[in-house]
């Protein structure tokens, strides 16, 4: 009753075996690949903490199902920068020190990503209505917002 | 000179533990639980230092996402003249770390903070002493860098002095502090700690702790909160591979799977029968019920004069009701927690902010010594109070009780939503009466809130499962600053502590004196309109005359947003879209932080839309020791307040909460936050006093003020919905 998915994670080659192909996408990456940078939150597609890219389009993860990844290339907060090499919305949320508990930090970046690469100079207003299905409690709003600005001034 | 001990196993236990618990092993033996001091009276408590000059500070608060824990290492590195990078921090374990209370109430860098530094202050005062000695150089002739004392053309360090082994201590709350001069690490910028972790993904919440063996838990929980689980179909989960274990005790169901898919599942399709109940008052008619409900205990807060006297003769009289809406914690994260039995020790995982609380609750419900159970702080999602991490932490006990092996619960949305302790309805009657003048002459307040304060808010896996607790609730200290910080002639206020209330309470950021400033300041402000007055002015005309950092605030939040001085409302009703401003202040239970802010807003006539579209706020919390940490808890502060004030708020049934996701429980998006404009007042030579809750406090009241002066119409019951506006803007 198995089923294997072979997908790219992060630049390599990975697969799953699950019992039940319709697992969201997210226990494979936070259970089976140990990539936990995306967060459960909801499971219903409405906080932004379970994003990733998934062929370079931010996607919830916790409404996936696995099997939809297969062949698929995927990048989890984890692949997108490094400390060594930062993305420059991982450098620019630590100048910004955009991040409280950061559950939601998750989604606020890859969300971010997925829509500086369309929009490469966004306005203020464009990067809120980019993120308002993100959701953060802490109250870090006027923070990711200047760190995304600050990113897109490169 | 034996105020260090070479008991090696002191340290050595504590160190052992340390690594063990980093790389995610289990406490290596029975020894290693209590060896370290955690008396909060022993330097050895607070710190270590080891053999490579190394700082451990052991702390019984908790971050929780404030970046308390930069600040601790602050102090820390401040007072003993380290570099922070090397220093760790140990938060909350009960083995490890000092019980030094709930993390809560605004008290983390206010006591926790100030208990460290003293112990640190201490051990400085003595690690001087030692190198005195050993340098044979007089103590006030010494300098210390980076953990080196020179004197004499020689120096010694730390780690030569005492390194690797525990100091034996009594901290000296009157060991001297640098001197606001000297300090080179406090009252400045410092970049937390854990936020490149958290960017890269590296960082390791609760949520990811794993363990060899582990297997995955879900609660499933009653549909109707009283109801009771009279029989359960475990065939009816037999198709799911991987299932472990269906556990059921009373009302207490719940799952376990090798994988957490599994549990997911297996806790969405197991069939339960259900008995049914329906004891949850009518929402429609929630405000009733309060007034209805029994009255446990009378509290006066505040006495003077006769106010009812004062009233009664008053050439005007001004009357309201204030309500503010049942809330979720409704955490980002849903509540997470890994329960381990071992030789018949408990070890729980959890993003508790009282593990030594949790401790005691949990071995109270298994009917364990608490000797036996030793509870792990580890982080987890934003957390504003008691949500449901130790209900999660009791969860997986009884799960990993009933298995044998170690079971992670993480709740899933609903589970959170519906199951964390709400904070409690709350609901205040003002009354005033006002001279010829529009001073005011009498005040009187009476608030309906829950009985109870601080303390252990019921488990909820004990109160479904019928197990041991303290039966008792607790929804904080929810009476605080219902009694005013201004100098009226006659004042009464009075907390009517109620019995009951539908939901299990707890406190949610800045309990009560949210609430209770909210209506304060809101019926203060209408009585600055009865009187045709400025309100900033209004307010400064009450202002105790010993109170200079009251009246700073005020001033400063006036200036910070251009106020205009005039009477509210403003005149200008032509248009669609009326804009107001509105002003609010509070001094922290009375006694400590201020905190002034004025909101501006836009209110649609039409669609009764309120727009918050700039937020000014004067902050003076005493000594700062980051202070752009302080000024990221005020921004959260506001941000998460106004979500309170214009969406937030619970729905229900007769049986059961209803508002169990973000669609059905809504919160502030990215377009709804305003532009913010804060002003932190810094006084390095006062006392450090807390910044997690006090600019909460003035979030509700500043928009209602605001909303007045821009239409006319006031709104008394939050959430400020477009619906309540629509029906107020008819009214007025
Ligand atoms: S967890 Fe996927 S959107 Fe909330
Ligand atoms: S930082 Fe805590 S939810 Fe956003």
């Amino acid at each position: 009753m198995t089923e294997t998915v072979a997908m790219m994670v992060n630049g390599r080659a990975a697969t799953v075996t699950v019992d039940d192909p319709q697992m969201p996408l997210l226990y494979a990456l936070r259970n089976d690949l140990g990539l936990t940078g995306p967060h459960y939150g909801c499971g219903l597609s409405q906080c932004g903490a379970c994003t990733v890219h998934v062929d370079g389009n931010a996607v919830r993860s916790c409404q996936m199902p696995v099997a939809d990844a297969a062949g698929k290339t995927i990048l989890t907060l984890e692949g997108l920068g490094t400390a060594e090499r930062p993305h420059p919305l991982q450098a620019a949320f630590i100048a910004e020190q955009a991040v409280q508990c950061g559950y939601c930090a998750n989604g606020m970046i890859m969300e971010s990503a997925a829509f500086l690469a369309k929009t490469p100079r966004p306005t203020e207003a464009q990067v809120r209505d980019a993120l308002v299905n993100n959701i953060c409690r802490c109250g870090t709003h006027p923070r990711v917002v200047a760190a995304v600005m600050r990113a897109s001034r490169g | 000179m034996n105020a260090i001990t070479s008991r090696r196993s002191l340290l050595q236990a504590g160190g052992a533990m340390l690594v063990a618990f980093q790389i995610g092993l289990r406490p290596r033996d029975a020894a290693a639980w209590t060896d370290k001091a955690v008396a909060a009276d022993e330097v050895a408590a607070f710190l270590s230092i080891d053999a490579q000059g190394a700082v451990t500070v052991f702390i019984g608060k908790v971050d929780m996402g404030t970046g308390v824990r930069t600040g601790f290492m602050q102090i820390a590195a401040e007072e003993l003249d380290v570099p922070m990078a090397r220093i760790r921090v140990v938060e909350g374990d009960t083995a490890l770390t000092p019980d030094q209370g709930p993390t809560y109430g605004s008290l983390s860098i206010q006591n926790g903070g100030v208990a460290l530094r003293a112990a640190c202050a201490t051990a400085r005062r003595e690690l001087l002493t030692m190198a005195a000695d050993r340098l044979g150089a007089p103590v006030g002739s010494l300098q210390v860098t980076e953990g080196a004392v020179s004197g004499g053309g020689r120096s010694v360090t730390y780690a030569d002095l005492v390194g690797g082994r525990a100091f034996t201590l009594k901290v000296d709350a009157n060991a001297p502090i640098k001197p606001p001069e000297a300090r080179r690490i406090v009252g400045r910028t410092v970049p937390r700690v854990d936020i490149p972790d958290k960017v890269f993904g590296r960082f390791q919440y609760v949520h990811d702790f794993r363990l060899p063996g582990m297997l995955h838990g879900r609660p499933v929980r009653p549909p109707a909160m009283g109801s009771t689980a009279e029989a359960v179909d475990e065939a009816s989960i037999r198709d799911i591979p991987g299932v472990v274990r269906v556990i059921h005790q009373g009302a207490f169901v719940g799952v376990v799977a090798e994988t957490e898919w599994a549990a997911i599942r297996a806790a969405q399709q197991l069939r339960v029968r259900w008995s049914d109940w329906a004891g949850l008052p009518d929402q429609a008619r929630i405000w009733a019920h309060v007034r209805a409900t029994p009255v446990a205990q009378v509290q006066v807060t505040l006495d003077r004069g006769n106010p009812a006297g004062a009233i009664q003769g008053a050439a005007r009289r001004v009357a309201a009701t204030y309500d503010f809406a049942i809330h979720s914690h409704a955490s980002m994260g849903p509540s997470c927690a890994v329960a381990e039995f071992r030789d018949g020790r408990l070890t729980t995982w959890s993003a508790s902010q009282a593990t030594h609380n949790l401790r005691k609750q949990l071995g109270m419900m298994l009917g364990m010594n608490i000797e036996q159970v030793r509870c792990i702080y580890m982080e987890g999602a934003g957390c504003y109070g008691r949500n449901g991490h130790e209900d999660a932490a009791a969860d997986a006990a009884l799960l990993a009780r009933a298995v044998g092996r170690p079971v992670r619960v993480q709740w899933m949305r609903q589970d959170e939503h519906g199951w964390d302790p709400k904070g409690p309805p709350h609901l205040v009657d003002l009354r005033a009466g006002l001279d010829a003048q529009g001073n005011i002459v009498g005040w009187e307040a009476d608030a309906f809130i829950p009985k109870g304060a601080g303390g252990n808010v019921d488990l909820t896996a004990a109160e479904l499962g019928g197990l041991p607790r303290e039966n008792q609730i607790h929804p904080g200290n929810i009476i605080h600053n219902l009694a005013l910080p201004y100098a009226f002639p006659s004042i009464k206020t009075t907390c009517h502590r109620l019995d009951t209330t539908p939901f299990r309470p707890s406190w949610i950021r800045t309990p009560g004196r949210m609430q209770n400033t909210y209506a304060n300041e809101a019926f203060l402000d209408e009585c600055a309109a009865a009187a045709g007055a400025d309100p900033v002015e209004y307010r400064l005309r009450v202002m105790p005359a010993d109170d200079p950092r009251g009246r700073e605030v005020l001033e400063r939040v006036a200036r910070l947003a251009n106020w205009q001085t005039r009477p509210s409302p403003q005149r200008d009703r032509t248009g669609d879209i009326l804009r107001g401003r509105g002003v609010t202040y509070v001094k922290y239970e009375l006694v400590r932080t201020y905190v002034a802010a004025v909101a501006e807003v836009e209110v649609n006539r039409r669609t009764g839309d309120i727009r918050v579209t700039r937020f000014f706020c004067a902050h003076d919390c005493g000594q700062m020791i980051n202070p752009d940490g302080v000024k990221s808890q005020v921004e959260g502060n506001i941000i998460h307040t106004l979500s309170r004030t214009l969406k937030e708020e619970l729905t229900y049934d007769r049986s059961t909460v209803t508002s169990r996701d973000w669609g059905s429980y809504q919160v502030i998006t990215f377009p709804e936050v305003p532009e913010m404009v804060i002003e932190l007042i810094d006084r390095p030579a006062e006392r450090p006093w807390g910044a997690g809750e006090p600019a909460a406090a003035i979030v509700p009241s500043a928009v209602t003020n605001a909303i007045f002066d821009a239409t006319g119409a006031r709104l008394r019951s939050v959430p400020f919905t477009a619906a309540k506006m629509r029906a107020a803007l008819q009214g007025a």
